[in-house]
């Protein structure tokens, strides 16, 4: 198999894995769908642009965190040029990710708010940590590596990150 | 008191994954493909006219790096598009990055 065709195929894989990934990522940072979609279209496409080279740097290691730190990089961007805060809309994820769940969601849904609401007034990097942990299943490595951080440094955040969210959700009770 | 775990399991709940919607992928798809398209257009032109001309005997490699890894880095998601219904929305992201990708070309050019 040649290099192009190689490159071909991973791409695609990449892009197969991982798309739900992105858009989940973009929809809980940014907050609403609309917008969500144009993040996760210009993550690929600069994904696309720049993937021999990640693919060639990244030395085996798995590309998830990089895809997740374009996005990161461009939900940045954004929230710096329109000087906006991320409007988490949990009815919205909810219909979009289990439509046949809606009845269970709807008997703890106050709660869920409480806590959506709470993620959403987090500083940015508890916020994102926790994002990546729960809506995108990633471990301290890759966490650490789409921030940034050193593993050790990511363990403490989302430590600190979920002990903030407790004390602010017992706060409100 | 919430305990810790609590938390944790609220949060399972609460940062469910989200699908994208069959729209988007087709969109998202369909401008990877013609992002494919343009860069071989592109990188084609260039070729041609730039290997007659010995000052630029040395660009094109990079191009051919840059392109080459355009040219057709999504004929499998191409391939599964096909079958798919094509539908006719905007591409706003999507001409963002052409013209991203068509500037990129033209600063190697020279």
């Amino acid at each position: 198999m040649g290099d192009k065709q190689r490159i071909d195929r991973d791409f695609t894989e990449l892009y197969r894995a991982h798309l739900r990934d992105v858009y989940s990522y973009s929809y809980y940072r940014i907050g609403n769908h609309h917008d969500a979609e144009d993040i996760t279209e210009q993550t690929f496409l600069q994904a696309y642009r720049h993937f021999e080279r990640a693919q060639r740097e990244s030395d085996g290691r798995p590309l998830r965190p990089w895809l997740i730190r374009i996005a990161h990089n461009l939900a940045a961007n954004y929230y710096r040029d329109r000087a906006r805060r991320p409007q988490t809309q949990l009815e919205d994820a909810a219909v979009v990710s289990d439509p046949h769940g809606t009845e269970e969601l709807a008997a703890g849904r106050q709660e869920l708010k409480d806590v959506l609401e709470g993620v959403s007034n987090l500083p940015d990097d508890r916020r994102e940590a926790l994002i990546m942990r729960f809506a995108l299943g990633m471990d301290n490595r890759e966490i650490a590596r789409a921030l940034d951080r050193t593993e050790g440094a990511t363990k403490v955040l989302i430590h600190r990150a979920i002990r903030q969210l407790e004390q602010g959700l017992q706060e409100s009770e | 008191m919430t305990p810790v775990h609590d938390v944790e399991a609220l949060l399972r709940s609460a940062l469910i994954p989200v699908e994208p919607s069959e729209a988007m992928s087709d969109r998202l798809e369909r401008g990877l493909s013609e992002l494919t398209d343009a860069a071989v257009e592109e990188l084609a032109d260039w070729e041609l006219s730039a290997m007659r001309d010995p000052r630029n005997w040395g660009r094109p490699v990079a191009a051919v790096l840059v392109g080459g890894t355009a040219a057709g880095a999504l004929v499998l998601v191409r391939a599964r598009q096909q079958h798919k219904r094509r539908q006719s929305t905007g591409l706003r992201a999507l001409e963002r990055g052409l013209r991203d990708v068509a500037a990129d070309l033209r600063l190697r050019r020279g």
